[in-house]
């Protein structure tokens, strides 16, 4: 199969929380959002019920892809930072590793700079975490052996259910 | 690429439908969010032009209940049809668990028709993935149109690989929830052997 699926145990979950939750407050930011680049949130922490995470989440990772696109396009592998700023809110959207995207929401409470110099610090962490969570992935009969998945038994009835038939 | 989440038991499923321009792909996603309970569908998401053409995508989360303990969540997507939108529609099957095709049953559109399949193909395998063996189901829209081909023909020159293949009215829901509901249980089926 040529996909890897991304799969999330509870401890990795925790450490990526932590982290964005430390650098929401460090950072004097109103919201971070951790999603992957095919449009998943993964983690986020802050005022979130203020902002539709969903909806941010599809739209962050296709203005990614997008201005992925563009990079190829003019030669360069990619651009790791993206700044949208508004009349209040500004924007700061940043890769991590190869699947994750960093998204912090700040206002004049906070900086370009301070917002860019925690995510720096915030970002090597979390790409740790990712490369564990990667290497698992890649590691079918390794780590991953210790655990049943929970899909095994998936039955046309579970699935019926599931469209309230 | 589902996403699966043990500490939130969560399964997230991302599901694009695709074909040529004018098909009715936003008009399946319209319809399942006209018709979807309030309580389980997100907002639906639309980058189109001032003339209601998909520019980029459009977006529509839904919850669809629990399987085994797990919450499932389906991400659904469509792409621009448009030929010159190639770009993005290469970008928007990035990471995607299943592939609806949205075939226009007009005897005039067959050739886009075969077309968009061939562009998904490559497309696809742009991506990483195989056209022979990603979860895949066959729509023919359009089935109450005067100019529709006979199904037997449409079946011949679209279906390659034995894939579900549900006729459908988009636009007035016939077939919608019968062409999500072949792709689900392709993919749950899917992450079931992975």
């Amino acid at each position: 199969m040529a996909k890897l699926d991304l799969v999330m145990f509870e401890e990795e979950y925790n450490q990526l929380q932590e982290i964005i939750g430390r650098l929401q407050v460090d950072s004097s930011s109103k919201v971070v959002f951790l999603v992957d680049k095919n449009g998943q949130q993964i983690a986020a922490a802050g005022d979130v019920r203020s902002i539709d995470a969903t909806s941010l989440a599809s739209l962050t990772a296709g203005n990614v892809a997008a201005t992925d696109g563009l990079a190829k396009l003019i030669g360069e592998k990619e651009f790791s930072l993206l700044f949208h700023e508004g009349e209040k809110d500004n924007l700061h959207i940043s890769i991590v590793g190869k699947r994750g995207i960093l998204v912090v929401i700040f206002d004049q409470s906070s900086s370009l700079a301070l917002v860019r110099l925690r995510v720096k610090k915030a970002s090597r962490e979390l790409q740790e975490i990712f490369e564990r969570v990667e290497y698992r992935a890649q590691d079918q009969g390794g780590e991953n052996a210790k655990f049943e998945s929970p899909f095994t038994e998936i039955t046309d009835e579970d699935i019926d259910r599931l469209f309230g038939d | 690429m589902t996403f699966i989440n043990y500490a939130s038991r969560e399964i997230n499923c991302k599901i694009v439908y695709y074909g040529p321009g004018l098909c009715g792909k936003t008009t399946n996603i319209q319809w399942i969010f006209e018709q979807a309970n309030p309580e389980k569908k997100g907002k639906l998401v639309s980058l189109a032009t001032e003339t209601d053409r998909t520019l980029f995508f459009d977006f529509l989360p839904l919850d669809m209940g629990t399987v085994k303990g797990f919450k499932v969540r389906f991400h659904l997507y469509t792409v621009p049809g448009q030929v010159f939108y190639d770009a993005s529609r290469k970008l928007i099957l990035r990471g995607c668990d299943g592939v609806i095709f949205v075939a226009d049953s007009q005897a005039a559109r067959l050739e886009a028709n075969i077309e968009s399949i061939a562009n998904l193909a490559t497309n696809l395998k742009e991506n990483g993935f195989d056209i022979r063996t990603i979860p895949y189901v066959l729509q023919l829209n359009k089935r109450d149109m005067p100019t529709a081909a006979p199904v037997q023909e449409l079946e011949q020159l679209l279906r390659f690989r034995n894939e579900p293949m549900i006729e459908a009215v988009a636009n007035r829901g016939v077939g919608v929830i019968d062409t999500l509901k072949a792709t689900a249980r392709q993919i749950l089926m899917d992450l079931q052997r992975s």
